[in-house]
């Protein structure tokens, strides 16, 4: 019989009756995903990497993911696939904004190293026990967490006392920014 | 004599690295200590601008990834969207598309052979790949309108549809390529050159590359056998007869068996496509008819006012999919393409996250590398086939 999504999740909730795992439902979520708590993951992933059935060998890809304003804010996403099973199974975790941290799988599957890179990289994610937590595609030397959705696309929003609390006059910096006087002549 | 060793650059500008991706590397002589790939030079934020786009304006983005694939690209993206939505486009479409990106695997594979070759010095090989390679660009041009960034597919169907003459002109193209496989293979295969170059050089078991998540003709190149388009099959590659080549020795030598062996298949595929595209109509419906999700036809346009509301709202507001996310893969010349949609049920995705094959692919150098000459690196980084634009996106 080919090995199902449920099977791989009834296997996983045999396996760790403690753990608070969740699927996650919705009519046009297309695969199938299971959310399961950041403390238990590496465990898990090493489960469903190890077990004779599941066969999880490889990690496909990972990535980020950010659901501002929803609270956590944060979630990682990570693609299983079973090369002997031909199936794929999803994992997510969910990540509070106050301290985006998520142990790393790098010591599961060695190709998350780069992914995870990226993800700390577009988001800030911390990834505890990762070996090189550094930026990957952007400039080391980069300030920001560029998918993150309060980061703008290219341009910066003007600051106004509406939206800088704390500021009633305008900073040094600001006022050098400020366009110049341009006298207008009567036509 | 010091005993100690010498770090150096390789890149980002050197011609082996095609494109600008920098390699350091720690040498002991000519012995590689240690090499660690550093990519970026290229990153153009394509995951952030998506976000900032209708789903359709995302496709001509994806063209500008792998530019040598950009039809495997963009089916990859309309598959996920389709996903999505939960719509499947007709036969004679999927057939259409099989074809194309049949014919895009051989051009990709014609221009890596011809730059690895080029890579290893022998040039002459370049000369005849890239003729076939311009002969696909051509055709490209022929259907979509353009040579390279094609955007050819669009969100449930195909851009326009096929026009006249093109498939006898695919037809033409695919029953002369068989003898210029022959004729690249004369130059290669046996050549002691060649052989010396890349057997035995970037190895790779099939348990490391499956622990990197390599794919496609890397990973087949290291005896694993797996093929989307026959285990995960899309685009109804399941009626397709064609085999998957597998080789086992996992060097450098094997990924070009490998590549060449598929150029054979696709062959095979692509003329059964034209076959089948001549028996559902060579001219047809090129789109689902769900006009929520796509263009109606013109003609309705200028006749229906039904049909005129939805071409208005389809251009100025795109298509809502449904709130969810849909991770949709295809088996691209280089390896696993896959895009991540996550939808918050407004125009524009939430979310696009890019599983590029070359960046995940890149990420392997370092095994293959360790403990080899200097020089088996450019051996290696031809092998693995890389499009640096798809490894920064």
């Amino acid at each position: 019989m080919p090995l199902t999504p449920e099977r791989v999740e009834q296997k996983l909730r045999e396996r760790f009756p403690d753990a608070a795992i969740e699927r996650q439902t919705g009519d046009a979520v297309r695969d199938y995903t299971l959310y399961v708590p950041g403390e238990s993951l590496v465990e898990m992933c090493t489960f469903l990497r190890d077990d004779a059935e599941l066969d999880f060998g490889m990690l496909p890809w990972m990535g980020g993911c950010d659901h501002m304003p929803a609270v956590p804010r944060f979630e990682t996403v990570y693609n299983l696939l079973s090369l002997s099973n031909s199936l794929r199974f999803t994992l997510k975790v969910r990540i509070a904004e106050e301290q985006p941290r998520v142990p790393s799988v790098v010591a599961v599957w060695p190709t998350a190293n780069w992914h995870e890179r990226e993800t700390y990289d577009f988001y800030g994610i911390e990834f505890t026990g990762h070996p090189e937590l550094t930026r990957i595609l952007l400039p080391d030397d980069w300030v920001g967490w560029p998918l993150r959705k309060d980061s703008p696309l290219g341009y910066e929003e003007v600051a106004f006392t509406h939206n800088t609390p704390n500021r009633r006059l305008p900073s040094p910096s600001l006022k050098k920014l400020a366009p110049k006087k341009v006298k207008y002549r009567a036509q | 004599m010091r005993n100690e060793t010498m770090t150096i650059n390789m890149g980002p500008q050197h011609p082996s690295t095609h494109g600008v991706l920098r390699v350091a590397l720690e040498l002991d002589g000519e012995t590689i200590v240690a090499c660690k790939p550093i990519v970026g030079y290229l990153h153009t934020g394509m995951e952030k601008q998506a976000e900032y786009k209708t789903y359709t304006q995302s496709i001509p983005q994806t063209d500008r990834m792998d530019y040598i694939s950009p039809m495997s690209n963009n089916l990859a993206f309309c598959l996920a969207a389709e996903k999505l939505l939960g719509i499947e486009p007709p036969a004679r479409v999927q057939a259409i598309r099989v074809l194309l990106c049949e014919l895009t695997r051989i051009s990709s594979h014609a221009v890596w052979m011809g730059t690895h070759a080029i890579d290893i010095g022998a040039l002459t090989v370049f000369w005849y790949t890239f003729r076939e390679r311009e002969k696909v660009l051509s055709i490209y041009d022929h259907v979509a309108g353009a040579r390279m960034t094609s955007s050819y597919f669009r969100v449930g169907g195909l851009s326009r549809d096929i026009p006249e003459g093109f498939l006898e002109r695919c037809e033409k193209f695919v029953d002369e390529m068989p003898a210029h496989i022959d004729e690249y293979e004369s130059l290669l295969t046996r050549n002691p050159i060649w052989l010396a170059r890349t057997q035995g050089v970037a190895l790779i078991s099939g348990k490391d590359a499956v622990a990197w998540g390599v794919t496609g003709p890397t990973l087949r190149g290291s005896g694993v056998n797996y093929d989307l388009r026959k285990n995960e099959p899309y685009s109804g590659y399941e009626t397709y007869q064609f085999d998957v080549p597998v080789q086992s020795a996992g060097d450098a030598y094997a990924r070009y068996q490998v590549r060449v062996q598929e150029m054979r298949e696709s062959v095979k595929i692509a003329k059964q496509a034209i076959q089948r595209i001549r028996e559902l109509g060579e001219f047809g419906p090129y789109r689902v008819r769900d006009f929520k999700y796509v263009l109606p036809p013109k003609e309705d346009v200028k006749t229906s006012m039904e049909a005129l509301i939805h071409h208005f709202k389809i251009v100025a507001h795109g298509f809502f999919p449904p709130v969810g996310e849909a991770y949709s893969k295809v088996e691209a010349p280089k390896g696993e393409l896959g895009f991540y949609l996550v939808s918050d049920g407004s125009s524009r995705p939430w979310r696009m996250k890019v599983r590029s094959p070359s960046f995940i692919n890149l990420q392997a150098l370092p095994v293959m590398v360790q403990g080899r000459m200097i020089a088996d690196v450019i051996a290696a980084i031809g092998s693995i086939d890389i499009v640096l634009g798809e490894v920064d996106r």
